[in-house]
């Protein structure tokens, strides 16, 4: 069985899918035992959901959105 | 013969859908408003001396990322010089540092009340504080749901670098939180072990 260094290291890769088949079935094995690195699977899953939310609420503002869509209207009407 | 095919999009058709999109990459590559409209207004003028060069305007995304990134990095390479290239400590583990450290006592759910310190204007200043080549690999792959190939392709480099930068990068977010928790006093380091 993988160590849990190794099976750690490879968790996020896992939730990418990027890992080749053995080394995933390798993975899960170590999951199927291992109630530490299935709470590091669970957090890393937490840990993506707030990347994935960052920034969310910081939209354009609208200012700045009038400025920049009169920049790209002036550059595109010299086209 | 030339193929039969609509007029190919200018300029200004193609970069305006994405303005909102690359907003939101500028913002978490910065961190902070002014420098996120700066990086994005040389962006765009440098989007406009290269269009020529943009064979697929149907689906310009990436190039336009690849754009926004090249500038974000030019910028940084002159501000921090050799320090983006500081060593990261790979060893830190912040799944095994929460339970060890224990910041709240009384929990049941000890490790999502951490994340949950973190709303979207600290996660943006973590974000800031990670090595740029590793933050802007970590945004592109976290945020934005790009590959390491395709990582690879927007940055100019090799898919070995990029999952070095996403390695490096995840742990190095692993450790700026935890820090940064103990620097705003979010959490009492060494509660437990006083």
């Amino acid at each position: 069985m993988i160590s849990c260094t190794e099976a750690v290291a490879r968790l996020w890769a896992y939730l990418d899918r990027n890992l080749g088949r053995l080394e995933e079935q390798e993975l899960e094995g170590h999951l199927g035992l291992c109630r530490h690195c299935c709470g590091e699977l669970e957090f890393a899953r937490h840990l993506r959901a707030l990347l994935r939310r960052s920034g969310a609420a910081v939209a354009l503002p609208g200012e700045t959105r009038a400025r920049l869509e009169a920049l790209i209207r002036e550059l595109g009407g010299q086209r | 013969m030339a193929e039969a095919a609509g007029p190919a999009l200018g300029y200004e058709e193609c970069v305006q859908p994405h303005l909102d999109y690359l907003y939101g990459v500028a913002i978490r590559l910065c961190g902070n408003r002014t420098a996120a409209e700066d990086l994005l207004q040389d962006a765009l003028l440098r989007a406009f001396r290269a269009f020529g060069s943009l064979r697929d305007r149907e689906h310009p995304r990436r190039w336009l990322t690849r754009v926004l990134t090249s500038a974000f990095y030019d910028r940084i390479r002159i501000e921090m010089g050799d320090a983006l290239y500081r060593a990261v400590d790979e060893e830190f583990d912040l799944f095994d540092k929460i339970a060890e450290e224990d910041p709240f006592p009384y929990s049941d759910r000890l490790h999502l009340d951490f994340l949950d310190l973190f709303d979207d204007t600290r996660i943006l200043e973590v974000l800031g504080r990670l090595l740029p080549q590793q933050r802007l690999a970590v945004i592109l792959a976290y945020v934005y749901g790009f590959t390491a190939k395709e990582i690879g392709e927007i940055s100019g480099r090799p898919v070995g670098t990029v999952l070095s930068w996403l390695h490096r990068g995840r742990k190095q977010l692993e450790r700026e939180l935890w820090e940064y928790a103990v620097d705003h006093h979010l959490i009492a380091e060494g509660r437990v072990r006083s």
